[in-house]
């Protein structure tokens, strides 16, 4: 497959040869890998469909199609104000809390249009969980941020305190914080807190996990450890990853998706878009080109 | 300065520099007068301040004595204490905040959290301006107008209190408002994301979040209540109560309107002075300790902000 | 499901109550207006609107009964100015010495006076100005009393001094740092700085102050009402020498003895709604000129 025919097969200006080229895309995904087995093809997380979107006259995306397997990383990369924080926040509808912000198109998650009537955004939240740029605890203990979802989802108070230390030991923060679960949360680290935050996150037993630059406000060796947890999360969770960080891409996901100006510019096993990208624009951002 | 003075010195032959010089010397006498004249002024106005309050206090002083706050007014209210106009007060200023603080914040999480920019937002944040600047005597009127002649309620604790309480909604939505704004909106966004309704974000993180504003809010417009007088001159205050209020519905005496009585109307103005400068130093004792709460727990708050 | 519908009601149930609480507040000021300008309304039933905006005479008792506006807007007007002319210089250097020459806990401490000074009751002032002020004046001038515009004037310059001094204070500070800097740069002292640069480029925000002064000023009732004598007549050149009445201190004196329902009652809650709409005009334009400040900087 040669450059210009990719480039014709996202330029998306036909409908047909676009799902054939995501047929063609997906089968390259998930058949030439053995550790993707034919039946993660069905095996779908999340499912976006001609998704556009609208920040009052301005589109921030245009006609995305992406596919994002469960139980994988997914990354997406791209230069500053290219709509990948965007589209992640269409996954679990944050952007509905943006007054003049305007969405067309379908996202399924578990086969489910979550633009559809009738959603029941709060659970959609809980289904799809999100880790956000700057760790954003609560002004309250480290015990009450990770009871927090658990309470407002109508838990009942004798399985609370089991999910706390659960949630906390899958974050890996239970053995820094056990003895000080009553300390409000803003004392810890900023390591610790944004690991506070997926604890908190995994808290309400979410599907997927969305990470919105996570590791951008911290030193090497807190983003090591995060790292490491979404690489052990991953085994439970699907894990979308917005990142900055083009090593990081690299390091952590199993797949990749690069963002250049609200569109979808290319998208495949994350070694296949870092080692070979099919699109210029693709191969001038992972080189440094530009970005 | 003397660096400069040198340096022009040995250059001071220059007619040019020489000049220069002379306009700087000119510069810098301005700049001396203007400065004096500055801190004159600030001077001034800070010394009215030492001034009022030192005489109050001085004068007040020897005259607050435990008698003093727990007697009634005797003899025409030329001796005895100020009792019924203490606790007056106070029940005017819990009332009047059992009216004003649930309107108010409601009001206020509507502006910041619920309207969305339009119109109503736009109305409703001209009103609480409008209403912000309104003269407090206007409140009084209205409230004789509505409570009293339309409603029909008698004069009394009350009406004064619903009176009073429209006058401190005001600052009670605006600080709130301020209170509000000033929770990041990562909290918001994270709550969110974890399924949360709006309303169980205001509930569960915003309010607490906001907390300490809300509770110096309450605090200043405490102290606005206590010493307001027009808006409870015709709703309920009276001259003389031979009693402590005991109901609602019974007419009540205040510590501000007390001390108005007494400069103006008492029956020997002269004799009853220690009475009086007593009366204002309790007022002035109760605003300023709500001034100082208000100001401490700000900075409480502020170190528990700066701190993270 | 059902526990999904629960949260769904609940939700939309607080949604409603906060609705309902901010068109409240609406509501309370349309409130405030319809009173005011019903009651005015019938007042003008029985009195002619020119006798009353144009009558030089305020007299309840009279009869036939007068109610001028006049006297009682020339006495307001006079204790207006009467306080600004000292309020607004001293007002002004002295948020500048906050601003630019007191160090940052000077700073902070006069701020707080200045808050405090905010508070202190009317009531409390104008019992001061009665004891201090009222003898001193009458001494002073040799009047037959003290109760003057003057004294009322120099009560509400102490009033309006926390207001100017405040909101001027913000004014300044809000002036980019860059420009001052850009200034000193220039070689320019410190004074030239404050003079050439920061109070033009706060100038929207001070005039904002000075109008805020103002409207406190107008709306003030209880301190007025006990320095200034009211007496209802229209002043002449000794207008700072001798007794006035303002609209707030007519309404407060007399609404407590008048009779509801009767033309005097009604006259009341007309100068009443006069004074309402003068200080909303007053809001109004330091809003505009505020805005205006929030554009430069």
């Amino acid at each position: 497959m040669n450059a210009t025919e990719s480039k014709n097969a996202f330029s998306y200006e036909d409908t047909l040869s676009f799902e054939n080229a995501i047929g063609f895309e997906n089968k390259y995904l998930y058949e030439q890998d053995p550790a993707f087995s034919p039946e993660m093809n069905r095996k779908k997380a999340i499912e976006v469909k001609d998704l556009n979107l609208w920040y009052g006259g301005n589109q921030a995306l245009k006609k995305i199609y992406l596919d994002i397997p469960k139980n994988k990383i997914f990354s997406l990369i791209g230069p500053s104000g290219c709509g990948k924080s965007t589209f992640l926040r269409t996954m679990n509808r944050m952007n509905d809390m943006i007054s003049n912000c305007r969405i067309e198109g379908k996202v399924c998650v578990d086969g489910e249009n979550i633009y559809g009537k009738g959603i029941d955004v709060t659970g959609l939240r809980k289904r799809v969980g999100m880790v956000f740029q700057k760790a954003n605890p609560f002004p309250m203990s480290i015990y009450e941020n990770i009871a927090y979802g658990p309470k407002i989802h109508g838990v009942s108070k004798k399985e609370i305190p089991g999910i706390v230390e659960e949630s906390l030991r899958c974050a890996a923060l239970w053995d820094e914080v056990k003895d000080r679960l009553k300390e409000p949360a803003l004392s810890l680290s900023g390591g610790q807190q944004q690991r506070l935050c997926i604890a908190r996150t995994l808290a309400v037993k979410p599907e997927v996990i969305l990470f919105d630059e996570p590791c951008s406000a911290l030193d090497p060796i807190s983003t090591g450890k995060i790292e490491e947890l979404m690489a052990e999360l991953k085994k439970d969770y699907t894990i979308v990853i917005v990142t900055h960080n083009m090593h990081q891409a690299a390091r952590i996901s199993d797949c990749a998706a690069f963002f250049l100006s609200g569109e979808l510019i290319e998208t495949g096993k994350t070694a296949q878009i870092f080692e070979n990208p099919q699109d210029k624009r693709t191969e001038g951002y992972i080189t440094g080109r530009f970005g | 300065m003397s660096y400069e003075n040198r340096y022009s010195d040995e250059l001071g032959q220059d007619p040019v520099l020489k000049k220069k010089t002379a306009r700087r010397k000119k510069q810098e006498l301005y700049q001396k007068t203007a400065f004096l004249l500055i801190k004159l002024s600030a001077a001034a106005a800070i010394l009215t301040l030492i001034i009022i309050i030192g005489d109050i206090v001085l004068k007040g002083y020897p005259a607050v004595t435990i008698e003093f706050l727990t007697r009634m007014p005797v003899n025409q209210m030329t001796e005895g204490g100020i009792l019924p106009c203490v606790i007056g007060t106070v029940e005017l200023i819990l009332l009047s905040l059992l009216t004003a603080v649930p309107l108010g914040v409601i009001a206020a999480v509507y502006m910041t959290e619920y309207a969305a920019d339009g119109k109503i937002k736009c109305a409703v944040e001209e009103a609480v301006n409008t209403l912000a600047g309104t003269p407090s005597v206007i409140f009084g009127l209205f409230g004789m107008a509505l409570f009293i002649k339309y409603i029909g309620l008698p004069q009394s604790l009350l009406t004064a209190s619903l009176t009073m309480g429209l006058l401190i909604m005001p600052v009670i939505i605006r600080t709130t408002q301020e209170a509000l704004l000033a929770v990041p909106k990562e909290y918001r966004e994270a709550s969110r994301a974890l399924g949360a309704t709006k309303w169980e974000t205001i509930r569960c993180v915003i309010l607490p979040a906001a907390y300490s504003g809300l509770i110096t809010g309450i605090i200043i417009s405490v102290g606005r209540a206590a010493g307001e007088t027009a808006p409870i001159l015709f709703t309920g205050a009276v001259y003389y109560y031979p009693k402590l209020p005991d109901s609602v519905f019974s007419p009540f005496m205040a510590l501000s309107y007390h001390l108005y009585v007494l400069a103006t109307e008492s029956m020997n103005i002269e004799l009853t002075r220690s009475l009086q400068y007593g009366t204002a130093l309790v007022l002035l004792a109760i605003v300023f300790s709500m001034n100082l709460i208000a100001a401490g727990v700000r900075r409480h708050y502020k170190k528990k902000l700066s701190s993270n | 499901m059902t526990k999904h519908s629960l949260r769904d009601f609940r939700e939309n149930f607080m949604k409603s109550l906060f609705l309902i609480g901010g068109i409240g507040t609406l509501l309370i000021l349309l409130l405030i207006f319809a009173f005011l300008f019903a009651e005015s309304f019938n007042f003008f039933k029985t009195y002619d609107f020119w006798d009353f905006l144009t009558g030089t005479e305020w007299k309840p008792g009279a009869s036939p009964e007068m109610f001028g506006l006049l006297p009682l807007l020339a006495g307001t007007a006079a204790v207006t100015v009467g306080a600004i002319i000292p309020a607004v210089p001293v007002g002004i250097l002295s948020a500048v010495y906050i601003s630019e020459l007191a160090g940052p806990k000077t700073a902070d401490i006069l701020k707080f006076a200045v808050e405090l000074s905010a508070g202190i009751p009317s009531v409390v002032l104008g019992f001061f100005g009665m004891i201090h002020l009222v003898p001193r004046i009458q001494s002073v001038f040799d009047l037959t009393t003290g109760q003057t515009a003057l004294t009322g004037s120099i009560i509400l310059a102490i009033m309006a001094l926390p207001t100017i001094i405040s909101v001027s204070e913000d004014a300044i500070s809000s002036v980019p740092a860059a420009l001052k800097q850009g200034s000193f740069a220039l070689g320019s002292n410190h004074w030239q700085t404050i003079y050439k640069v920061i109070l033009p480029a706060a100038v929207s925000g001070i005039s904002a102050a000075v109008i805020l002064g103002i409207g406190r000023a107008v709306g003030e009732t209880m301190a007025v009402m006990m320095v200034t004598g009211n007496m209802a007549i229209i002043p002449g050149s000794d207008i700072f020498l001798s007794s006035v009445r303002t609209v707030t201190a007519t309404i407060a004196l007399e609404m407590g003895e008048v009779a509801k329902g009767t033309e005097h009652y009604y006259a009341l809650f007309t100068i009443g709604a006069v004074l309402f709409v003068i200080t909303i005009g007053i809001n109004k334009i330091a809003e505009a000129v505020k805005r205006k400040h929030k554009q430069v900087t």
